[in-house]
């Protein structure tokens, strides 16, 4: 299987005053395509400059990014734009939604930066809003949704450019155990289906749900295992 | 390609759709912020009302005054600082008319004309304050003028004096409201006419004077009349508006002769033509377009400013959402295209509302002078307030389009 995700040595810093602050120090990883994947760590270690690194967001001081074999450490703002509209498919614990749109706008947007056509817009977000439930309600603004519904627009959005990856900034650090719990549900699904996802968590349970389990302290690496699944049901 | 011309467009679509939600979320704000816009465009689209208004008015008036007509009098039109130097010229004289209606060769038509106000009676009805003119039979066609009854005076009775009267039209409803006047007798002043025949209706120079207002009596009977010690006006008409100069050179050196003044010294006499009167319009035009292009400019550079600063308002308090449009594709020269749509719509969004209400206030400058808005006016508005939205919008939306994604989806 090929790399989706390969970097190699990479730092983080920022400059604060007279000091420098390490937020990721030399980390090395390879994700493969299909992988289901959470990054955990205490509060500060670097998981969410991580995610957003591997998200194209933001771009390393030093070291190599390779992202479906392109360089991106070498990419130009639009390039980086156009990986995260095409590959990328974020969920973030505040949903991060736009409050002015309905559900159907917020999950068409992605593909209209993508210059996809009206009706086969419509009929891709009308999918993607299907498979996560909330087919019933594409008219609803934000704040006429549940918590849990209104991260299960922001995955639809995710999903509804057929990504090579999800990447999720504790997803359920906003919901109650029992939405969370189905959300986790929902990743489940997606990654029986084909779906890469990476997650980030400070929950244990949350993280049991994954296959492979990076643990981050003071910006390394601490840990990468890989947890072999009990098969429960 | 194809690809990159059609994300654009459903970016613009995008942007429109944006920022109307944005203009109806925040009504009060935006009304508020394009107020400069609004006044910008309130007072050129009145600039430009005004302006075809009196470029109507110009238009129906000069035509009155023929473009080929010379007038030939002690005052220069339009010269209020040499009143006492024109004053206190010698008149011109009945002589002199004949003499130049001797010698000219390049004219057509050349009448003298005298003016003095009576009060013109008949019957129990009299009417003061006519403008009693005495002239020839040449001046009626040099002034394009038509009888509607009867007829005018020949030149045989315009020199010989006959006590016969051609009346304005207004004149001939107040004094004869239920006859027709037409070889009836009217009193001016002391002396008893033969009205012969009544003008069609003329209407207002400049609705300032109505020309209708007025009776024509022939030049002799005026002077045995009415005093033979007036100062005439003689009207010349060129016959062809491209010989203009050469009608004026020639009348010019007839008059110096036979008024004997001497070369080197100015003339003592004025030969006004239509031209005196294109330039003062236009300098009233150019007056108007001034200070309402200045008012224009100093309130679409206030709206610019106000419609930059709310703007900078609206890139702060949206630094989340640019955050997520980054975060699901959007590049900088999409955030850029969205926030110039944006202050684009307020812009337009004053100019429009500038438009309404220009509107009735432009049916309000047709009470003065008879005009309306030009279609021309409306597209010029829309343009500028398009431009307008454009440039202040400009500063903001590049600072939108750089922001660090990162950081923007970390605002609060
Ligand atoms: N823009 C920044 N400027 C300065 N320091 C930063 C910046 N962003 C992150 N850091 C620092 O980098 C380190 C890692 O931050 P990060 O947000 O990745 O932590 P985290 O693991 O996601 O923590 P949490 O679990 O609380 O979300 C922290 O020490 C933080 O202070
Ligand atoms: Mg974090």
């Amino acid at each position: 299987m090929p790399n989706v995700i390969n970097i190699q040595h990479i730092s983080k810093s920022y400059e604060m005053g007279d000091q420098t602050v390490h937020a990721l120090e030399d980390v090395s990883l390879r994700i493969d395509r299909g992988e289901y994947l959470a990054i955990m760590g205490p509060s500060g270690s670097g998981k969410s400059t991580l995610m957003n690194m591997l998200g194209c967001l933001d771009t390393p001081t030093s070291g190599l990014y390779q992202f479906n074999d392109a360089n991106v450490s070498s990419m130009t703002d639009d390039d980086l734009a156009r990986i995260r509209n095409k590959e990328i498919g974020f969920v973030f614990q505040t949903f991060n939604l736009l409050a002015r749109s309905n559900t159907l706008h917020n999950v068409e947007l992605p593909l209209i930066y993508a210059g996809i056509r009206k009706e086969e817009r419509y009929r891709r977000a009308l999918e993607a809003l299907t498979h996560v439930g909330l087919e019933q309600r594409i008219h609803h603004k934000p704040n006429e949704l549940s918590g849990g519904q209104r991260q299960r627009v922001a995955i639809a959005r995710a999903l509804v450019t057929k990504p090579s990856i999800i990447l999720a900034d504790e997803p359920t650090g906003n919901l109650d155990t029992k939405t969370g719990d189905e959300i986790m549900q929902l990743f489940g699904e997606l990654h029986k289906e084909g779906h890469t996802i990476i997650l980030v968590t400070h929950e244990e349970y949350i993280a049991e749900h994954a296959h492979r389990i990076i643990r981050l302290r003071d910006g390394r690496v601490e840990k990468d295992e890989v947890v072999i699944k009990q098969v429960k049901k | 390609m194809k690809r990159n011309f059609s994300s654009f467009w459903f970016e613009i679509r995008e942007g429109i759709g944006m920022s109307f939600s944005a203009i109806r979320a925040n009504k009060m704000r935006s009304s508020l912020t394009t107020l400069g816009i609004v006044i910008g465009i309130v007072s050129v689209t009145l600039m430009g009302t005004a302006i075809e208004g009196l470029d109507r008015a110009f238009n129906e008036n000069i035509t009155k005054l023929g473009a080929d007509n010379l007038y030939v009098q002690k005052f220069a039109w339009f010269d209020n600082d040499n009143w006492w130097k024109f004053r206190n010229r010698k008149d011109i004289k009945m002589e002199q008319f004949f003499v130049v209606q001797r010698e000219i060769t390049s004219a057509t038509l050349v009448t003298p004309v005298v003016g003095t106000v009576k009060t013109v009676q008949h019957k129990s009805k009299d009417l003061p304050g006519v403008f009693t003119v005495g002239t020839s039979d040449q001046f009626f066609p040099l002034n394009n003028m038509n009888v509607e009854y009867g007829r005018v005076f020949t030149e045989a009775e315009a020199f010989g004096g006959r006590p016969v009267v051609v009346l304005g039209s207004a004149v001939a409803e107040n004094v004869f409201p239920n006859e027709s006047p037409v070889g009836k007798n009217v009193r001016v002043g002391t002396h008893t006419y033969r009205c012969i025949g009544v003008l069609e209706k003329q209407g207002s120079f400049l609705g300032l004077f109505s020309l209708d207002n007025r009776v024509f009596v022939p030049i002799n009977s005026f002077f045995t009349r009415f005093g033979s010690e007036w100062g005439i006006q003689i009207h010349v008409k060129a016959g062809d508006s491209k010989n203009m100069d050469e009608t004026k050179e020639e009348l010019r050196g007839i008059l110096r002769k036979v008024r004997r003044v001497p070369p080197g010294i100015e003339d003592d006499f004025a030969i006004n033509q239509q031209d005196l009167f294109i330039q003062t319009f236009n300098a009233i035009g150019l007056v108007i377009a001034g200070i309402g292009l200045f008012i224009t400019a100093l309130s679409l550079f206030v709206g610019a400013i106000g419609i930059m600063n709310i703007m900078f308002v609206t890139v702060k308090e949206r630094t989340k959402e640019i955050g997520i449009r980054k975060a699901i594709g959007a590049r900088r020269k999409t955030i850029l295209l969205q926030f110039l749509i944006e202050s684009s719509s307020l812009s337009l969004f004053g100019g429009i509302l500038g438009i309404i209400i220009s509107y009735p206030l432009s049916l309000l400058i047709n009470q003065f002078i008879p005009t309306s808005m030009p279609i021309a006016i409306i597209v010029v508005a829309i343009l500028i307030s398009l431009i307008v939205g454009v440039v202040s919008g400009l500063l903001p939306a590049i600072r939108a389009s750089k922001l660090d994604p990162v950081e923007a989806l970390r605002y609060e």
